[in-house]
């Protein structure tokens, strides 16, 4: 398959950046999203020239490293994906593919595709666990809970931390993240205890961050790798009023 | 005798820990405060104890290369963690979970470790219930188990197929809130690149800022290594892109003894290989074993579409060679019962370099009993079908999914395709029992250590391991050592040991950007990572080691010639990361196959072809080589061999029969 891309190319976070396109020929159509891009990157060696910058890891859709902004995507075309389980048998042969980072105030750019999202770090520092120390716990089975609470809670734990969701916000609005965290906790008995204050100083750390409002267009579901669904959101909110009523 | 002192405390088996842990010399509260620990990796073994040592009041520095600690290569984990608590009323105890782990790693490891390790299992399972690890539960609200290799107990918890991911969290969760505090300070996007040792004892790192590519210097009153296993010195494996050894390799040249690295774990039920633009393997969870059915033709060269080959003429080989386990025996057993089968042509799809993995019978007998709970007297077999998939679902739905994103395939309704792949390292730092190197100080955790697996580390038991030596064995052990360390004042970074180290880090990157040669790091990366799986893989003899050696060697002087890294050092630049890891792999690979040589013996993970039974299974020899080789570095690729004795006086060492 042959295809062009047109990748964002930026030195560092505060030089300018610009598109830059590169023709591709006879890309094989099992190869991965991010194999074609590791084949430039060979090219781009063997030229002489810097290779592409971009965050990968685990490469199977979990460690949540991997974040490109394709063809006006978080991840690309096919929903339910990360930007490492993209296959190029899901482009059109000779197409071109537009790839950016992610663009939010709160994720600046480190270089070409790299961005920072220690911002979601801080988020979680603010209230985002259980506070245990080690050791004492209760035996597990002392804990009963059932199938469907277990379910529900792993239904939002399952957010891997990317950002797509931020990424693909008008807004940048981190609140399909942070709400998978609360109803992560809100739906096990050992979240309640402290549910108040976690959501009160999530959502204010979300904001000092400078994450932006949600005015609930649901991108960040419809592109969330995870297929998270924005009634984490709905749960979030009624979690805040219950802490702020309270 | 051994020249090494493994330190394992006296007294029976099942009292050393307790009485040790009772007895161990303690840091009181206020002490802990000016005690700094440095803790390199966030994955299981690192955020857990650099966690439990901050909550204790320690004074925590952790280092993590990717962007967030939470995205550590633990985080892949998929199938489960064991843990003796005899929930399903089977039979489990410590001592079977101890006995089971021993015989796996094939009378290769400590007793005493591993029975240690088998002993703090249970509060591993309670600790992260109580951070809120959704782990799967069953209809009354208990935990839910299920099985895994090398064992006839259900022991194994799990949340659907992401137990790693949860349990990464978890740990993750409680190091955030230890950053939050302010007791652990967090170094995102830095990869340590040696340790500074003053006076013989480890006193800080060196690491470089992945963003700026400055060079940084840390002082720590003890230097934790949790960096992982180095699987990817075979380039393929289903480790994440950026595991890799460097942190062990710079301990170990710094006077750290590595521990039997020939022992590698290739995992049976792996995405074959598919292109050779290949980048890493995929992983299909060994928990898959406790309900797909391992099979290939009868036939040679078949070439029928599986699902039209008869029931009477498939070959389901595990089954067959080993009744007792079946399907379930330990991975080095399965991986090379997989490798027969296609060697002796039976293997299947295009490159026939692959068995089946075969979900069917289980769909029917899930099917089945949903349907009876169901109510639904004599269900159509649509039904049950239906009621079967759905099980399954739940059970491995992301796997599922995954297999079928990366082959086009559906499993729910064609078995999957799965070949052996690397996976895993039994070998690692040598630790004693209080998990410190021989270097006083430097600790290694997790993977990135040697002790509890022997030969071959059974499925579900490196999650536990991470845990155990992070929340339950370091806190105790690390004491060990600091209470004699509270008058040692914070060691400024001005001393000449700092300066000196990070000029030496800073000469080698000089020399490696000073090269200008013509291939990528990964040209050699790859070219390392076939030698290393045809000589030193599934199975090696002593002329093809002997060759890998020769190999590596020139390959390591190409290497110092001609890579290329553009760009500059003083920036963002992945190229001269990736230099800097193939760098230790070229070395760690010779050392590899250096020990897979003077080893004649098979056991576990390591099969040489010279040394095996009339039915080709493992030869052990332990009169000549029941010990840890613990290699000390001499400089210029030459090593000394120093051997740890193996005692076993609780078990009885015997031939390890799955049949
Ligand atoms: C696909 C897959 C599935 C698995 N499934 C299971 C399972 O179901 N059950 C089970 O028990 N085991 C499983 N394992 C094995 C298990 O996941 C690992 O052995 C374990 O997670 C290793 O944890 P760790 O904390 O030792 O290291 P890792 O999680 O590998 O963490 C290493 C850390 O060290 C850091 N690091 C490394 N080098 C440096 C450096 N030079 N400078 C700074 N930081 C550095 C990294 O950034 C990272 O934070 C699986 C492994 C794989 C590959
Ligand atoms: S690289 Fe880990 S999710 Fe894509």
């Amino acid at each position: 398959m042959n295809f062009t891309l047109k990748v964002w190319r930026q030195k560092n976070k505060n030089a300018d950046g610009k598109f830059v396109s590169y023709p591709l020929k006879d890309i094989s159509p099992d190869m991965s999203f991010l194999e074609m891009f590791d084949f430039l990157n060979e090219e781009l060696i063997s030229k002489g020239e810097e290779p592409i910058a971009f965050d990968s890891d685990c490469r199977e859709g979990i460690c949540g490293a991997c974040s490109m902004w394709i063809n006006g995507r978080a991840h690309g075309p096919v929903p339910g994906v990360t930007t490492c389980q993209l296959h190029v048998r899901s482009f059109k042969d000779g197409e071109t593919i537009v790839v950016e980072p992610w663009r939010a105030n709160s994720f600046p750019v480190i270089k070409d595709l790299i961005v920072d999202r220690s911002s979601f770090d801080n988020v979680i520092a603010a209230g985002g666990f259980v506070s245990i120390n080690t050791g004492g716990a209760q035996d597990g089975n002392d804990i009963l809970i059932s199938k469907d609470d277990a379910a529900e809670a792993f239904s939002a734990s399952i957010c891997i931390g990317c950002g797509a969701c931020v990424a693909a916000c008008k807004n940048s609005s981190a609140m399909l993240f942070v709400s998978s965290k609360i109803s992560h906790f809100a739906s096990l008995p050992q979240g309640k205890v402290e549910a108040r204050n976690r959501v009160q100083n999530m959502v204010a750390k979300m904001d000092e961050e400078g994450f932006g409002d949600c005015s609930n267009t649901y991108a960040c579901e419809a592109q969330c790798p995870k297929e998270i669904s924005v009634e984490k959101i709905a749960k979030m909110n009624r979690e805040y009023l219950t802490a702020k009523l309270l | 005798m051994s020249d090494i002192d493994s330190k394992i405390p006296e007294g029976s088996l099942d009292n050393k820990w307790t009485k040790y842990r009772s007895t161990v010399p303690l840091v009181n509260p206020s002490n802990k405060r000016s005690l700094e620990i440095i803790v390199v990796g966030s994955g299981l073994a690192g955020a857990s104890a650099a966690s439990a040592l901050a909550e204790q009041g320690y004074k925590v520095k952790v280092f993590c290369f990717q962007d967030s600690p939470r995205r550590a290569h633990s985080i892949a984990a998929q199938g489960g963690i064991n843990a003796a608590k005899n929930y399903q009323n089977d039979g489990d105890s410590v001592y079977r979970l101890f006995y089971d782990t021993i015989k796996g790693g094939d009378y290769r490891s400590r007793e005493g470790n591993v029975y240690r390790l088998a002993e703090v299992s249970g509060n591993i399972i309670d600790q992260c219930v109580a951070q809120g690890v959704p782990f799967a539960r069953e209809y009354g609200g208990l935990l839910s188990n299920r099985s895994f290799g090398g064992t006839q107990v259900q022991r194994t918890f799990y949340v659907a197929g992401q137990t790693g991911q949860q349990l990464l969290l978890g740990a993750y969760n409680s190091l955030e809130r230890q950053i939050g505090i302010g007791s652990v300070q967090m170094f995102s996007r830095h990869e340590m690149l040696d340790i500074v040792k003053i006076d013989g004892k480890a006193r800080g790192i060196i690491a470089r800022d992945l963003i700026s590519g400055k060079l940084e210097r840390h002082f720590g009153h003890a230097v934790l290594l949790c960096t992982g296993g180095y699987g990817n010195a075979f380039y393929l494996s289903t480790n994440a892109m950026g595991s890799n050894v460097t942190a062990a390799w710079k301990a170990h040249k710094q006077g750290a003894y590595f521990a039997n690295p020939c022992y590698t774990q290739i995992h049976p039920t792996c995405i074959p290989v598919s292109s050779t633009h290949q980048s890493k393997l995929t992983l299909m969870s060994e928990s898959l074993r406790n309900d797909g059915r391992i099979w290939v033709s009868k036939k040679k060269d078949d070439t029928r579409n599986p699902n039209d080959i008869p029931e009477d003429e498939r070959d389901y080989y595990l089954e067959r060679r080993y009744p007792a386990f079946g399907n379930l025996v330990p991975r080095d057993v399965a991986s090379r019962a997989a490798k027969e089968r296609c060697d002796a042509g039976h293997g299947v799809g295009a490159s026939k370099m692959a068995v089946y993995l075969d979900f069917a019978s289980s769909i029917k007998r899930y099917g089945t009993i949903e349907a009876h709970k169901k109510n639904i007297h004599n269900p159509s077999e649509e039904e049950i079908n239906k009621l079967g998939k759905e099980v399954l679902k739940e059970k491995y739905g992301n796997l599922f999914d995954m297999y079928k994103q990366i082959t086009d395939e559906n499993p729910y309704e064609v078995p999957m395709r799965i070949y052996p792949a690397v996976h895993y390292t039994m070998g690692g730092l040598w630790v004693d029992y209080n998990l410190m190197t021989n270097v006083p100080g430097l600790y290694a955790l997790g993977e990135a250590n040697f002790s509890d697996h022997g030969a071959n580390r059974l499925g579900a038991s490196a999650l536990m391991q991470g845990l155990a030596d992070g929340y339950f064995v370091i806190p105790y052990t690390i004491g060990v050592y600091l209470s004699n360390e509270i008058r040692t004042k914070a060691i400024s970074t001005d001393d000449e040991a700092f300066v000196e180290a990070e000029k030496k880090v800073q000469d080698q990157i000089n020399k490696l950007m000073s090269i200008k040669g013509t291939k990528s790091a990964d040209h050699f990366h790859k070219a390392l990572g076939m030698i290393l799986w045809n000589k030193c893989g599934m199975s090696r003899n002593e002329k093809g080691l002997k060759e890998a050696i020769e190999e590596i060697r020139s390959l390591r002087e190409k290497f110092w010639s001609d890579v290329r890294i553009p760009g500059d050092a003083n920036e963002l630049n992945i190229e001269l990361e990736k230099a800097g890891r193939v760098a230790d792999f070229l070395e760690l690979g010779e050392l590899m196959c250096i020990d897979a040589l003077q080893r004649n013996e098979s056991c576990g993970g390591h099969f040489r072809e010279e040394y095996q039974t009339e039915e080709g299974e493992a030869k052990r020899d332990d009169e000549n080589f029941a010990y840890v080789s613990a290699w000390e570095n001499k400089g210029n690729n030459s090593w000394d061999l120093h051997k740890e004795n193996l005692e076993f006086k609780e078990i009885n060492i015997s031939k390890r029969s799955y049949k």
